[in-house]
């Protein structure tokens, strides 16, 4: 099961967890389970289309993925936000 | 006691104050910090209070609470269809329709959604979204953006729309079928022989009048116009403005023959016209405008005004206007333009205006 870490406001709309333990093949699996463990993300890391929002990052085990990613079973993940999306 | 939500760039503010004392306004309440908070509003039926805010990282949502100083839910179903190669950008416009629990939302890429629950879970509506011409809209210098929703008082079948730069758009059945209502308006930005023909409308924003509802006020990218046929045609009310571009128009809900305008220099230059901040009335319908100044900044001021940026409450005598500009400025009348005073200074550029 891959780990996928989350800071705020994730976190907050996941209850308050930090780390969530979730079963994916691939980044897009992993953040669909995660939306449907936790709907309040829904729409916050994944667009209409299932795609990564262009200005979050999604790192595998340190390296910058997208949706399409595969996951390994003992996988970390992060979702974090890139620095161009910030100051509009 | 006047409560105003101000949507700015960085976040929401609630301002509470007596416009008859003339002074600053007191923050009650900041949201969302460092998010665009485009449009909020408050629905008088239930007292719910809304708020477009856009993440620049987690994207647009439409959040409500009952105490915009307490916590925050997010409304569902605002997003288009999978498959579809459209992704919501922004929301910029709610408000309440003719029916209860009946509410509105325009967005960008232009598209309405409606929501029969007093605005908790949000529907596309298919028949504006499957518009045949749709992939040739042209956007607007702030994007594709369905911004103006003017319902009929008491019939919720009856809708006029604004889109920029699609032009205004009918329906006489709550949305099931649209039709245009361009005829009149003249895009000077295209050429002339192509004027008549063209939907690249660039309508800023647009309202009803409520004590006659077939007519409707209309800022467009260049021009001041006036329908008295539901939006079928318009005709020009911008002589005697010092400008004809500008963004928001307000009416007095007790007078079919008021407007209220804030002109700016042109397209190619979005500020106040000769560094004077002037909102322009009008009581006559559009024949005569007349400049309304006092205790706005008048030397130096080159302020600009966006489409939801300005505001009424009351009506008549007792009117109050309330605009924000993009340099975080607030300013407020309680006399229905006559004096003006300063609401707030130094908040996050402004987005949008409204009066709880």
């Amino acid at each position: 099961m891959a780990v996928i870490k989350l800071r705020a406001p994730l976190k907050d709309l996941a209850g308050g967890n930090r780390e969530i333990t979730i079963d994916g093949a691939s980044v897009g699996q992993v953040l669909r389970e995660l939306e449907h463990r936790h709907p309040k993300i829904a729409g916050w890391v994944l667009d209409e289309h299932g795609r990564v929002r262009r200005h979050l990052n999604v790192f595998v085990d340190g390296e910058r993925v997208r949706e399409d990613a595969r996951v390994a079973p003992d996988a970390t993940l992060h979702v974090l936000p890139s620095i161009s999306g910030g100051s509009r | 006691m006047t409560e105003l939500l101000v949507g700015t760039k960085k976040g929401l503010f609630a301002l509470e104050g007596d416009p008859g004392a003339e002074k600053p306004f007191e923050v009650s309440a900041r949201a969302f910090p460092g998010d665009a908070v485009e449009f909020a509003i408050r629905d008088p039926r239930s007292g719910r209070y809304f708020a477009s805010v856009t993440s620049g990282h987690y994207g647009p949502r439409v959040m409500y609470t009952d105490d915009p100083g307490g916590d925050w839910e997010q409304t569902t179903g605002l997003a288009f269809p999978e498959g579809d190669d459209w992704s919501l950008e922004r929301i910029w416009s709610i408000r309440p329709g003719e029916a209860d629990g009946l509410m509105y939302a325009g967005v960008a890429p232009a598209a309405l959604f409606a929501s029969t629950d007093g605005g908790l879970t949000w529907e596309l509506n298919r028949a504006m979204w499957d518009q045949p011409t749709r992939s040739s809209w042209q956007p607007g210098a702030g994007g594709l953006c369905l911004h103006s929703i003017a319902t009929w008082p008491g019939d919720p079948k009856r809708l006029a729309i604004g889109i920029s730069a699609v032009g205004v758009w009918l329906s006489d059945d709550a949305g099931e079928t649209w039709r245009h209502g361009n005829a009149g308006l003249v895009p000077r930005y295209v050429p002339e022989d192509s004027q008549g023909d063209t939907i690249d409308l660039c309508v800023h924003n647009m309202h009803r009048a409520p004590l006659r509802p077939e007519r409707l006020f209309m800022q467009f990218h260049g021009g001041v116009y006036r329908s008295d046929d539901a939006g079928q045609t318009w005709n020009s009310i911008a002589e005697g403005l010092p400008a004809d571009f500008g963004f928001p128009v307000v009416l007095d809900p007790a007078d079919p023959d008021s407007a209220f305008v804030i002109p700016l220099v042109a397209d190619t230059d979005r500020v106040t016209v000769d560094g004077r901040v002037r909102v322009f009335g009008t009581r006559d319908a559009g024949e005569s405008w007349t400049s309304l100044s006092d205790g706005l900044p008048q030397d130096g001021a080159y302020l600009t005004i966006l489409r939801q940026a300005f505001d009424r409450e009351g009506e008549g005598r007792g009117l109050g206007l309330y605009f924000g500009a993009t340099s975080g400025d607030v300013f407020g009348s309680g006399d229905a333009g006559a004096s003006w005073f300063t609401v707030r200074e130094h908040l996050a550029p402004v987005n949008s205006v409204r009066v709880a």
